[in-house]
């Protein structure tokens, strides 16, 4: 009984991350590979990845700190960072790496550093959502 | 999935265990964790064992530790240690895996350069788990092109030639269809054709031709026109259970040989009759060996299943010849049998394989050519020449085996070594050996080693091999291990076109086939001699080119001198090597040939053997030379060539197609 409005909650709040995009097909993907082996799955990837991720957030970060920018070096940092965040299914996140990549590609520092900000916040958007979510 | 390393013991199609692709150990290599971890478990969803890396030097060390502990490889592409790519070449040469590669960068570059190294494919990140379900099917084709490359090599001891069986089904009746494809399409033949168990289990009971049976199939190619003749429409209307398209494919094959052999032998019978009688005993062992050889070869899909069937027919020629005839219903009883055997060539010895060692002696010859194992290689060399004889007048069907030889060329380079080899059955070990592995450096190399191992067999039908020459050239001429058969092995040589070297000459020359028959010698030579079995290939091919007076693009003189002579020297053989006396001869006269180094002591003997030869062997050495003389333009391989087209040189003289057939036909009395 008092499970079922926590699971219709849960429902809710995870038709909630698809439907405002944070998350995608992928993360679907996740869902199904979770099973009475492992119960948390889904969890422990997400969990992964922003320990994970956050590492990438601060090379980025120091790289955007030395001028001129290293393109060369952010995008690769960006593209393994793409990763990541598509492999969980982290839509927006994944838009902004995108975006951020194009600005490496055409040299736009200043795009560069706006894409940048702009993923933060998505970042954590998600990792906020997704938090709890789990709980 | 019992997939061992080896691929001889995989037998495509057939060891596959039933809960295969479960249990498919799979190394992930992947820096990014969290892929990593997404990925082993959607791995293990798909009941694989799954071994996982974060780092690109772990993985190496694993995979060598325990070379055989892994059936593919994921590895992404962008990692800190090492690059992907530099990782799928180490896998690829150590270890040769399948390797799959992965990453975020979906752009074409990166997925090309993928393709470039070597890479069985390519997934984009984020990676779905149905892609990952079909992984196991680059598994399984790489074995398949592994087994049968294999086999072609001369492993015939090992095993089954099943796929290549296939292959070689496939050859004869799609003719082209590309079975070369290699493993791909064996596999799908194997799939597709249960029948196809018979054939392509070793030991599978063969289908024996028997007179009835062979009549029924003559009136329905008879009905059909045998141009029309196809092995599905043939089938239909011989209309006998269990009799597979496989079966009547392969006898057709053997079939339009044995009638092309027909049309041109009937000058040299008398003389080769008498050799051949000589040798009967290994005589008909030759003939089984190289139909096996070409079988083999063809089914490495290296030979164009045309000039397999010639061989073989060839092959089976010379068996008769011994008997100094008219091989005609007997050849054709033999070469149908022993084509299907042959398929198998190292499994199938069926009905020569004892001869098999007789053949041996042929093959393996190209060092020690004993009298006694020169009159055999004269034998081969002899059925060869009716091959060629036949395939001249097949000019069709040549053509389909250029397209395949081109193919198969391009495809094959590694089984070059091989299938050379395996047609000599017992050299091709030898050849595949040395020729293999050197000569496939080349992309021909795969042609050749087609024609490597048929070499020996199809040394007669020059024409065909120049074709295949052509091919190999073309490929590589690394490859061409210079048995006459590759090259020439699609009497349609003319079709070759494609590399332009043999093709043109190829099909003129086939009609020498006569030379062949030294090109028999030349390639136990070569076998002998690694590279130099391409050469002897080359040699091979020379003498089918030899009908064409050169038209061979360089390296396919053979072709020209073919005709004559074995002019291996397949680019250069101008034509001259036809005029060799082709029957007694064994020797090429290779025009061009360059001295193959050690196909010299081949020629010698060939030479004694045939007294009669009208053919100029030359230099038959077609072994060691290098056969890249003989294509030098096509095949970077200079060496083998050289060696091939110094055999050829040897020979050339002869300008006559026709001495070539003059030549078979001596061996082959029909």
């Amino acid at each position: 009984m008092e499970r079922n409005p926590i699971r219709r909650q849960l429902a809710i709040m995870r038709q909630s991350l698809f439907d405002q995009g944070h998350v995608d097909e992928q993360f679907v993907q996740l869902e199904e590979l979770q099973d009475d082996a492992n119960p948390n799955f889904v969890e422990e990837v997400v969990t992964l990845y922003y320990r994970d991720s956050a590492r990438i957030i601060l090379n980025i970060e120091q790289a955007l700190e030395r001028k001129p920018f290293d393109f060369r070096k952010l995008d690769a940092y960006m593209h393994q960072f793409k990763g990541s965040s598509s492999s969980i299914g982290a839509k927006k996140v994944k838009a902004e790496s995108t975006l951020f990549r194009e600005c490496c590609k055409s040299g736009n520092g200043e795009g560069c550093m706006r894409s940048f900000q702009q993923l933060k916040k998505e970042y954590a958007t998600l990792r906020k959502k997704l938090g709890a979510y789990f709980q | 999935m019992s997939i061992s390393s080896s691929t001889s013991t995989w037998k495509a199609g057939d060891t596959i265990s039933d809960q295969f692709p479960a249990g498919l150990r799979v190394l992930v290599v992947d820096d990014d964790p969290t892929c990593l971890m997404i990925l082993e478990k959607m791995l293990i969803a798909c009941l694989y064992k799954v071994t996982k890396c974060n780092r690109a030097e772990t993985a190496l060390s694993k995979l060598r530790e325990n070379k055989n502990g892994y059936d593919i490889v994921l590895s992404d592409v962008h990692m800190p240690d090492m690059d992907g790519f530099k990782l799928l070449e180490h896998i690829g040469l150590e270890m040769d895996l399948p390797v799959i590669m992965m990453s975020a960068d979906d752009g074409k570059q990166v997925v090309m350069k993928g393709v470039t190294h070597g890479a069985c494919d390519y997934l984009i990140k984020p990676v779905r788990i149905e892609a990952l379900k079909n992984i196991w099917q680059h598994v399984v084709r790489k074995r398949k092109n592994e087994w049968k490359e294999f086999e072609q090599s001369g492993s015939v001891e090992e095993g089954d030639r099943q796929p290549k069986q296939s292959d070689d089904a496939d050859y004869s009746s799609s003719a082209n269809e590309g079975n070369w494809k290699g493993s791909k399409r064996r596999k799908d033949e194997e799939e597709e054709t249960d029948e196809r168990d018979d054939t392509s289990t070793l030991k599978k009971p063969r289908v024996v031709w028997s007179v009835e049976l062979h009549q029924q199939f003559v009136a329905a190619v008879n009905q059909l026109g045998i141009d029309k003749a196809v092995p599905k429409k043939i089938l239909e209307l011989m209309n006998v259970p269990g009799l597979t398209r496989e079966n009547v494919a392969s006898h057709l094959q053997k079939y339009r040989l044995y009638l092309r052999r027909l049309s041109g032998v009937s000058q040299h019978q008398s003389n080769l009759s008498t050799i051949i009688s000589a040798q009967d005993p290994t005589f008909g062992s030759l003939s089984s060996l190289s139909g096996l050889d070409l079988q083999t070869l063809a089914a490495t899909g290296q030979l164009p299943a045309q000039s397999l069937a010639r061989l073989q027919a060839a092959g089976l020629g010379r068996a008769t010849a011994k008997s100094g005839i008219p091989i005609t219903l007997v050849d054709q009883r033999n070469i149908f049998s022993f084509e299907n055997p042959k398929l198998r060539f190292g499994e199938g010895q069926q009905q020569h394989m004892t001869n098999k060692q007789q053949v041996n002696l042929l093959h393996g010859i190209p060092t020690t050519m004993e009298p006694k194992q020169l009159v055999s290689l004269r034998h081969a060399a002899q059925s060869v020449g009716n091959m060629n004889m036949q395939v001249p007048p097949h000019g069709a069907q040549s053509s389909q085996n250029n397209p395949l030889l081109m193919q198969m060329g391009q495809q094959q380079q590694q089984s070059r070594g091989q299938m050379l080899v395996d047609s000599t059955i017992n050299h091709a070990p030898r050849l595949s050996s040395s020729m293999g592995q050197p000569i496939l450096s080349n992309g021909m190399a795969t042609n050749v080693s087609s024609r490597n191992g048929i070499p020996e067999n199809i040394r007669a039908p020059g024409y065909s091999q120049t074709p295949s020459m052509l091919n190999f050239p073309m490929n590589h001429a690394s490859e061409l291990p210079g048995n006459c058969f590759p090259l020439g092995s699609t009497p349609g040589v003319s079709n070759l076109t494609s590399k332009g070297a043999f093709q043109e000459d190829v099909n003129s020359e086939i009609k020498g086939s006569g030379g062949f028959m030294p090109s028999y010698d030349v390639f136990n030579d070569l076998n002998q001699h690694k590279p130099q079995s391409w050469e002897l290939q080359n040699v091979g091919i020379a003498f089918d080119t030899s009908q064409n007076s050169n038209s061979l693009q360089g390296n396919l003189d053979l072709t020209q001198s073919a005709l004559g002579q074995q002019g291996f020297s397949s680019g250069q053989m101008n034509g001259h090597n036809r005029s060799a006396a082709v029957a007694s001869k064994a020797m090429f006269s290779t025009d061009d040939v360059k001295e193959l180094g050690s196909a010299q002591n081949v020629n010698q003997h060939l030479n004694n053997l045939l007294v009669d030869n009208s053919i100029r062997v030359k230099s038959e050495r077609v072994c060691d030379t290098s056969p890249a003389n003989i294509f030098p333009d096509h095949f970077g391989q200079d060496d083998l060539m050289s060696a091939l087209l110094k055999q050829q040189e040897s020979v050339a003289s002869s300008e006559n197609e026709f001495d070539f057939d003059g030549y078979s036909m001596n061996n082959i009395p029909v």
